[in-house]
């Protein structure tokens, strides 16, 4: 079985996988990190979305071996405790219900807020439309997003 | 249900234990009256009747209150821990919320029927109060003063003519060695000095679940994990004749294959080939190489085809007569107006965003699981009976579930789990289903046909009403299958002088099983959606026509013989009302746009939504607003129930335009969400959620919404365009205009 030295949250881990195995799957059963999670496998729902040199990716979608040396943050690489704007921001306004699809889209958000800081409600709905949430927290999410923008422009560490 | 009604002592609900180390416990269990009604989700957890504890104060100060029911979004883990804590009345956010295993001692554990809040409320008021009265108590002891001289805050008992305080903490030890008091003793707040109750409070683990932390059903760690996945078969009834396993346990990963034999409980374990491998992607990989025979002879011809075709033909030959009143055929003669109308709603899956799964560990000939199930205390059951072991043996700890709406209140993913956590030597293993296993096996919302014919009398009144129901029975023409069936009480039934329905039922294979607001949420689509054809036929408003419809303030028991809901007239239409008002319901709109409205009780709770859309010329819909008013009586959590209705309002349009599952060949046709889709954040509309807070007993929030949304966005798309959909999903229906 090939190897590869994988760069996930600032540390680097040696991984046996098969060539074909999607990022979502080693992350989820060989490193342990199930922040990162499976809704459609086919790149429909984006629950498993992380960031792969900043930009956001779908980890189904995602084969091991094309990963090489890129440097991959997931969810709970984000911030060391919690404290991205986004993540203060999805607290605050309560946003989950189930939670399930909430890593994949603060993971979208965050992405999307490093390209776009001072987003419109629109360009908020057009950057997260990859990302299903099957209980509808689609409008706190939109709250959220522009909270978390708010606060990063005055200051608030990304 | 069949409740236990042994005789009930206060003792038996109520009891306090010293913890080791100081402290105390209060425990309660629930009595058999509070169990009695639980809708469509029945669960065996009943007959568990022995005290437990829901308070744990350390002398250190550390209060944990339990959540005793599983959480599947629905914000339960948070609202029934909130109203233990206002009787107790400490700081909600200090406290410690801890997830009960399945146990004997807190009362059914479930989540369906809305039921949590009406059947938890007073016992968990009446833990907190009797918990905090007996820290009074301590005190009172403490200081050598009158208990009525101290009073509370936030985890104190105070002393105001000394100015002594002492937390809750301090006063454990003593309180842990005191006598229950005496029920009338026990005073609850009174609901205007509510701090908590009724304020927004974020999900206790929002702060796990923005980190990545938050441990749902598909994330279980454990030593030596194993991961499986499971082929069954993609007809219904099917079972497996042969299989390519040892080609299968050749591959990379792959530890074992084996056939499933199964049972014929539909709701239990099924015939299939299971993979056990040492990470999930090599059981999905092996998954996709199996080759299985199948024999699929259970299933001929079944498809939604024949299923239209075999309702035109019962509708033509006429139904079993369900209610009669007055005389229909005599009101249609003399009619000012007479309406015909086939309504149609598909099956439906419940496509939560976790997949179904479970893990489970065989040790010590027991079995340990980690599951989301709804109704965990009927899986226990499923498999001790499915796998012939002792219900002591198993033990089911309740995991945080992505998204319930009643798939996981059948337990088949549990039983699966057991019987491949067999196979493993002591391993613990993880099963977990692709999003094709979860679209194909499904205990699906039951597809119906009606067949409408309405009058409207001189007066512009509805004067008379016929349905025959076309619904599906499971491998029967005798009993509507689960949530197939239409209650003959409902709406416009005890409304309308002169009304009949009649069913007949299509045998089908296809499982089916509750959805959020099982049955409601087809039923109310027909009935808003025909109330709205009759209020345009008659030339009248639709508000007012319906509000006419209803009559005069006042409670409508049920029929004779039926075991539903009292219908309060007055609640209802206090939130019609608001949802007009709050919606510019009158105002002009420019064509192409349009406002619906739709009203529907369930549940026990009372909603009326109005809907408003855009569709250009090209036949392009946007859902541009939607304005709830609900009546579920006192919120608890108004985070968590503004979030249920914003929720319930995009789970509606989802099901309303996008959704529907077919069968062909005794399959399903969909595989995922390529092809059942879900809306997303670019069709959202904006919504208003509008609460009356009733002094009425609080109920459930998380189903009567649903079902309100399809006709009111139908009913905005005639108002808009002129074009009637009677059949779902919308985006089947041509929606040009000139
Ligand atoms: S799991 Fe990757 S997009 Fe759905
Ligand atoms: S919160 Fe449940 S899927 Fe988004």
């Amino acid at each position: 079985m090939p190897t590869y030295n994988l760069k996930v949250n600032g540390a680097v881990h040696k991984i046996e996988a098969v060539a074909d195995t999607p990022l979502l799957w080693v992350l989820r059963d060989q490193l342990e990190l199930t922040g990162t999670k499976f809704g459609c496998g086919i790149g429909q729902c984006g629950a498993c979305t992380i960031h792969i040199n900043g930009v956001p990716a779908r980890s189904c979608q995602t084969p091991i071996s094309t990963v090489g040396a890129m440097l991959i943050t997931t969810i709970e690489g984000l911030s060391p405790d919690g404290s991205h704007p986004l993540q203060k921001a999805w607290c605050t306004h309560d946003v989950p219900q189930c939670g399930y699809c909430q890593a994949g889209q603060i993971m979208s958000a965050a992405a999307f807020l490093q390209s776009n800081p001072t987003p419109s409600d629109q360009e908020i709905d057009s950057a997260m439309a990859g990302n299903l949430c099957r209980c509808g927290t689609y409008l706190r999410i939109r709250t959220a997003v522009k909270d978390a923008a708010k606060s990063m422009q005055n200051g608030g560490r990304p | 249900m069949n409740a236990p009604h042994h005789p009930f002592s206060r003792r038996d609900f109520l009891r306090v234990t010293t913890l080791a180390g100081g402290g105390f416990a209060l425990s309660l269990a629930l009595p058999p009256e509070a169990w009695a009604e639980v809708g469509q989700a029945l669960d065996d957890t009943a007959k568990f009747f022995t005290p437990g504890p829901f308070i744990k104060i350390t002398p250190e100060g550390i209060i944990t209150i339990l959540a005793k029911n599983p959480e599947t979004g629905q914000g339960i883990k948070t609202s029934l821990p909130m109203i233990i804590a206002e009787e107790l009345d400490v700081d909600f956010s200090t406290v410690v919320i801890e997830q009960a295993a399945l146990r004997k001692d807190v009362g059914p554990q479930f989540a369906g029927g809305s039921r949590s809040t009406p059947d938890n409320y007073l016992r968990m008021r009446q833990a907190g109060a009797t918990a905090r009265a007996m820290l009074i108590e301590a005190a009172a002891q403490i200081w050598q003063v009158r208990p009525t001289e101290l009073s509370t805050d936030q985890g104190k008992v105070i002393h105001a003519a000394s100015g002594r305080s002492l937390t809750y903490g301090q006063l454990a030890t003593k309180a842990a060695t005191l006598p229950l008091p005496a029920e009338n003793t026990i005073k609850l707040k009174r609901d205007d000095s509510f701090r908590l109750l009724g304020s927004r409070v974020g999900g206790v683990d929002n702060p796990l679940i923005v980190t990545g932390r938050a441990e749902f059903g598909i994330d279980q760690k454990l030593p030596g994990l194993v991961y499986a996945a499971l082929e069954k078969c993609p007809v219904f009834g099917g079972k497996v004749v042969s299989a390519n396993l040892e080609r299968i346990k050749a591959l990379p990963g792959v530890l074992d294959a084996f056939v499933i034999e199964g049972t014929d409980n539909i709701n239990g374990l099924l015939p299939g080939v299971a993979i056990i491998a040492r990470s999930t992607w090599a059981a999905f990989s092996a998954k996709r190489q199996l080759q299985i025979v199948w024999d699929e002879s259970a299933a001929p011809g079944h498809s939604t085809e024949a299923y239209a075709g075999q309702a035109a033909i019962l509708a033509a030959a006429g139904g079993t007569n369900i209610r009669r009143e007055g005389d229909v055929v005599a009101a249609m003669a003399t009619a000012s107006k007479v309406v015909t109308g086939t309504y149609f709603y598909p099956f439906l899956n419940h496509a939560t965003l976790e997949p179904q799964g479970c893990t489970a560990w065989a040790r010590d000939g027991g079995i340990e699981f980690w599951t989301t199930s709804q109704t965990p205390g009927s899986g226990q059951e499923l498999v001790a009976s499915t796998l012939k072991i002792s219900k002591e043996k198993l033990k089911l700890n309740l995991v945080r579930a992505g998204g319930g709406f009643g798939r996981r209140l059948a337990n088949d993913y549990l039983v699966e789990a057991a019987a491949i956590a067999l196979r493993t030597h002591g391993a613990p293993v993880k099963l977990t289903w692709t999003r094709e296993d979860d679209m194909r096996h499904c205990f699906y919302r039951p597809a119906g046909f009606h067949f409408l014919k309405g009058a409207i009398d001189a007066q512009g009144r509805l004067s008379a009403w016929h349905n025959h129901f076309v619904t599906f029975g499971y491998k029967n023409t005798e009993r509507p299958a689960s949530s197939a069936s239409l209650s003959p009480d409902e709406l416009p039934a005890r409304f309308i002088p002169n009304f009949e329905l009649e069913q007949s039922i299509i045998p089908t294979i296809v499982p089916t099983g509750p959805m959020r607001a099982p049955g409601s949420n087809g039923l109310a689509f027909v009935m808003q959606s025909f109330i709205d054809e009759l209020a345009h036929a008659a030339g009248r408003d639709p508000v007012e026509f319906r509000l006419e419809l209803l009559g005069n303030d006042r409670v409508v028991p049920p029929a004779a013989g039926q075991r539903g809901n009292p219908y309060d007239v007055g609640r209802m239409k206090a939130v019609i009302a608001l949802a007009a008002e709050k919606s510019g319901w009158g105002q002009a709109l420019p064509r192409g746009q349009g406002r619906g409205v739709a009203f529907h009780f369930s549940h026990a709770g009372y909603v009326a939504l109005v809907a408003e859309v855009m569709v250009t010329t090209d036949g392009t819909l946007t859902v541009r607003q939607v304005t709830a008013a609900v009546d579920v009586g006192p919120i608890i959590n108004l985070s968590g129930a503004e979030n249920q209705v914003q929720g319930s309002i995009i789970d509606g349009i989802s099901m309303a335009w996008l959704q529907e599952i077919t069968h062909d060949r005794g399959r399903t046709v969909q595989s995922n969400f390529n092809d059942y889709p879900l809306l997303r954040s670019t069709e959202t509309p904006a919504m208003s959620v509008n609460f009356i807070q009733s002094k009425n007993p609080p109920t459930g929030l998380g189903e009567p919404v649903y079902p309100a949304v399809p006709p009111a966005i139908c009913n905005a798309i005639f108002a808009a365009t002129g074009h009637r959909i009677r059949q779902l999903p919308i985006n089947k229906t041509d929606l040009r205009w000139s």
